[in-house]
């Protein structure tokens, strides 16, 4: 007879509720919401808690629910646009004592986020926000190192007594030495040979020697710039507040970031665009000024302006930069009102700091600015400049000028202040890129994308619709034409259905809209194995065969066929994923996970409603088919 | 309830040379469209800037684009999006900055226009534009390469062939519609066109499934009568799949709202002449290149197997 085992019944019974379990926190969705932290880590307590509500019912900013949470406040409420005010009114009353930022909330009951239960993620078309394709600028990057290879052998070959006459980067990136003599030139090719694994010696002359970095090396280097890059990145939105932001690195040089429900577009781009450090230096003030702006710039000094173009000049030598700032906050001087950046140096800074500043004390001190831009080299009619090669060329730009210079009047220690900066919202911006550390190298917006937040529920409800309608019209369609047969596969098409949300929810894809055609159209394919099994019985009855038996057989004819047929669907899904990027990648994940769970629910929960309805009878006339 | 209760199987091989030619015709037609017409690429492929802008009244994108030009944006294309208060707004990749582009136009528009909110910006870079289109290509490429291995591995390299060529025909006339009605080709069709690919394949190896089957069974019979026996008894199912997959994609079509109709568009063309090519095409194709039932059913008597 047709029976499943026992255990295989309660297998299917098992993989049923959990597919309803965690497929159920998508009908509640999520509320946006506000939290609030305290400084430095701590909560922000109840006292704040009846504050904000206070401020909201005054400013008839209607909430659902606020809450204390163990990260602190939780705010939530029904729409976007109402959180996004409540965020400003919040940060504006709170001050800079306590942390606001955007978040999602759950907003499923608590034994289901017990469980872990979570709704899909839902794709920027669908949430609204931006999506940006970021490039990394390797060149620029590659030539920061090399310009700190340069430097380090330069002080390699003064310790090992090794006179050069000139060490010179040239614009290829290959390193070009000059000696007196054939000994030095011997004498430096086996130094850089044992120290310096970076480097491969090109060609030796007699009194020459160039060298670049090796393939090696020029590898490690991109890898580090991508995840430091990456790393600062997501530092940075972090700062910026953002609920569920995404950030990706995407093939060798690019870097993808969504920030949903972002409406302050402009400087979301600022702040992620923007290379800036700082550099410290010590100023030359032994009346060299005047002879550096004839032409003549002593060695191992650099002319540099301020603000306001008045010229400084510095030694080249950079003290420290803005990789030794652990912490950078703004503040008010308390003299004269003027905002000021405080910034923390970690260990190796501080002791920079103290060692200089104790044996400098009356000179001054220079924080230079420094930023890295880049833009494709264009003619005067704007046509973008192509190189030999084909590609564009990119000019990277250092912008470069001191923010202050201050006399140093005792010796500093791990923390001091930058005074000289302009207006508030310049010394926040500043002490945002400084906290957030800075990019390894240049990052230039290659792609990016808008999505109005109306036009994402726009977008949900149209994709909604069209599946549900089209799943009615098939129910209909296979109830009517293979009748109780047609009725189980369409309960199971929509068993196919919840359990490709529950995946899609575990996993966290993200869900986008072609991602939805995706289910919709696993939807219409899923339904193919049912028919092509339920025509295998019909056939089989034609044939004279009993009724049990013809289920037996249909099933198993059917099996090889149907996985056949999916598999090269599933062919098409992966390379989609493969190659694809953003919404295509969405729609390929739904596709080949969609195909996974319309095997298990037409061949095995069919089956189980067939055994269950029939399986028992002995004397089985006719099937309902 | 059933639709077809066919007895006798149809001699759908008779009729080989005629529906083959009228497919080689269509196919001729589709490369004829792409080269005249030539696809229209969206901005997912060319690079540029779209600004998709709801007015609050209906809004003829004739003033939008004299309201432009007056601005000096003589370039941006304008239509109707979906309704007549939508309007999309296309200006290419102007080189200088076609971001800062975007806002000054968003600007012009607060000003010239109060009411009306920019729902959606797309700025895609040149270099991404043209990558796409290759990966998309590459993609394409791909899929066909698979599908081929896998079905040589599990059927006979005649199989492989016959299905890859009428696929490559179905995804050629999907491609011939898009480039005769000039619909707009973004990155969502062209998924919808690998799906195209994968289950026109599909459609094929049910077809292919049961010929093998039959040449299994059926003692006696040429070629023909087998896969005229084969095409017949999975008719039924053909159709009625095609029938169901139809349903879902013409709700998408018509409700899934103009992001989804491309995707949709493609998949309705795509199931069309998906189904029709994996009966007419593909099996005469097997026929032609000289199937046989030695190739498929293993000879049963080795000397391995006499004591």
């Amino acid at each position: 007879m047709n029976q499943y085992p026992w255990w295989k019944n309660a297998l299917i019974g098992l993989v049923i509720v959990l597919g309803l379990i965690y497929a159920l926190p998508n009908v509640y969705g999520d509320n946006p919401a506000v939290e609030i932290s305290g400084s430095h880590g701590a909560t922000a307590g109840a006292r704040t808690l009846v504050r904000v509500k206070d401020w909201l019912a005054r400013a008839h900013l209607p909430y659902l629910r606020a809450t204390r949470t163990d990260k602190g406040i939780q705010v939530r409420f029904a729409r976007a646009g109402v959180q996004l005010r409540a965020r400003d009114l919040i940060a504006q009353k709170l001050g800079s004592h306590d942390h606001t930022a955007l978040a999602l909330a759950p907003a499923a009951p608590r034994w289901l986020r017990a469980l872990g239960a979570r709704p899909m993620y839902l794709g920027l078309d669908l949430r609204g926000g931006v999506h940006f394709l970021l490039k990394v600028d390797m060149h620029a990057a590659l030539h920061k190192a090399l310009v700190e290879d340069t430097r380090t052998l330069r002080r390699a070959l003064r310790h090992a007594h090794i006179r050069y006459r000139e060490a010179r980067l040239g614009k290829t990136g290959a390193l070009t030495l000059r000696f007196r003599n054939k000994t030095q030139t011997r004498l430096a090719k086996r130094l850089i040979a044992q120290r310096f694994q970076d480097l491969r010696v090109l060609s030796t002359g007699a009194n020459r020697l160039r060298a670049t970095m090796t393939r090696a090396a020029i590898l490690a280097k991109r890898r580090y710039a991508l995840s430091q890059n990456l790393t600062a990145l997501r530092r940075r939105v972090n700062e910026l507040g953002v609920a569920a932001p995404v950030i990706q690195q995407e093939g060798d040089s690019r870097i993808v970031v969504e920030l949903p429900g972002v409406e302050d577009i402009a400087r979301a781009k600022e702040i992620l665009g923007r290379t800036a450090t700082l550099e410290i230096h010590m100023v030359d003030d032994k009346d060299n000024l005047a002879r550096a702006l004839a032409g003549d710039v002593p060695p191992g000094t650099r002319l540099y302006y301020n603000r306001h173009d008045q010229p400084i000049l510095l030694y080249r030598r950079v003290l420290y930069s803005g990789d030794d700032i652990t912490n950078a906050s703004t503040g008010v001087d308390s003299q004269d009102g003027q905002p000021v950046v405080n910034i923390t140096l970690n260990g190796r800074g501080a002791a920079i700091n103290a060692r200089v500043t104790r044996h400098n004390v009356g000179k001054r001190m220079a924080v230079v600015y420094v930023e890295i831009r880049s833009h494709l080299k264009r003619t005067s009619n704007g046509v973008p400049v192509r190189g030999p090669d084909g590609r564009r060329i990119r000019i990277t730009q250092k912008i470069e000028h001191v923010i202050t210079a201050p006399v140093i009047r005792e010796a500093l220690g791990g923390s001091f202040q930058i005074t000289g900066i302009g207006s508030i919202r310049q010394a926040r911006n500043l002490a945002l890129l400084l906290r957030a550390g800075a990019l390894a190298a240049p990052v230039s917006i290659i792609a990016e994308r808008t999505v109005g937040p109306s036009l994402g529920a726009a977008n949900i409800a149209r994709g909604f619709y069209a599946t549900l309608i089209g799943f009615v019209a098939i129910a209909l369609f296979m109830a009517i034409y293979y009748r109780a047969f047609g009725l189980m596969a369409a309960t199971a098409l929509a068993i196919n259905v919840v359990l490709l949300v529950a995946v899609l929810s575990v996993l966290q894809a993200t869900l986008t809209l072609p991602g939805i055609a995706g289910i919709a159209l696993t939807v219409g394919m899923a339904i193919d194995a049912n028919v092509l099994i339920f025509e295998r019985i019909r056939e089989e009855l034609r044939n004279k065969n009993t009724p049990q038996a013809s289920i037996a057989t249909g099933f198993d004819k059917a099996l090889g066929t149907i996985v056949d047929s999916n598999m090269t669907t599933l062919i098409a899904g992966l390379a989609l994923f493969w190659l694809g990027s953003g919404s295509v990648r969405g729609f390929a994940v739904t596709l080949c996970l969609g195909i996974l769970t319309s095997l298990f629910s037409a061949i095995l929960v069919t089956r189980a409603f067939v055994n269950a309805y029939y399986g028992r009878r002995r004397r089985l006339a006719r099937l309902a088919i | 309830m059933e639709f077809f209760r066919i007895q006798r199987d149809l001699p759908f091989m008779r009729y080989a040379r005629t529906t083959v030619f009228l497919s080689a015709l269509l196919f001729i037609a589709a490369i004829a469209a792409l080269v005249v017409r030539g696809l229209n690429l969206n901005v997912d492929f060319t690079g540029g800037t779209v600004i998709e802008v709801q007015f609050p009244v209906a809004t003829k994108p004739s003033v939008i684009r004299a309201l432009l030009a007056r601005h000096h944006y003589r370039h941006a294309r304008v239509e109707n999006y979906g309704t007549a208060s939508k309007v999309l707004i296309r200006l290419p990749t102007a080189g200088a900055n076609s971001k800062a582009l975007a806002v000054r136009i968003q600007r012009l528009l607060a000003v010239k226009r109060p009411g009306a909110t920019v729902r959606s910006v797309e700025y895609v870079g040149p270099e991404v534009g043209s990558e796409l289109a290759d990966q998309g290509a590459l993609a394409l490429l791909f899929v066909a390469l698979g599908i081929t291995a896998y079905l040589t591995l599990r059927f006979e390299w005649r199989f492989a062939v016959g299905a890859i060529i009428a696929t490559i025909h179905d995804v050629v006339i999907v491609l011939g519609v898009f480039a005769l009605f000039h619909v707009s080709f973004s990155l969502t069709v062209l998924a919808a066109v690998l799906a195209v690919l994968g289950y026109s394949v599909n459609d094929t190896v049910v077809v292919f499934d049961r010929i093998r089957e039959n040449f299994r069974r059926m003692r006696t019979g040429t070629t023909a009568e087998i896969i005229d026996s084969a095409i017949t008894r999975t008719l039924s199912r053909t159709i009625m799949t095609h029938i169901l997959t139809q349903i879902m994609v013409l709700s998408m079509l018509f409700l899934g709202g103009p992001v989804l109709f491309g995707f949709a568009l493609a998949m309705t063309v795509g199931i069309v002449v998906g189904t029709y090519g994996s009966v007419l095409v593909a099996s005469p194709l097997v026929m032609w290149l000289g199937l046989k039932r030695d190739d498929l059913v293993p000879r049963k008597a080795t000397s391995a197997d006499r004591p």
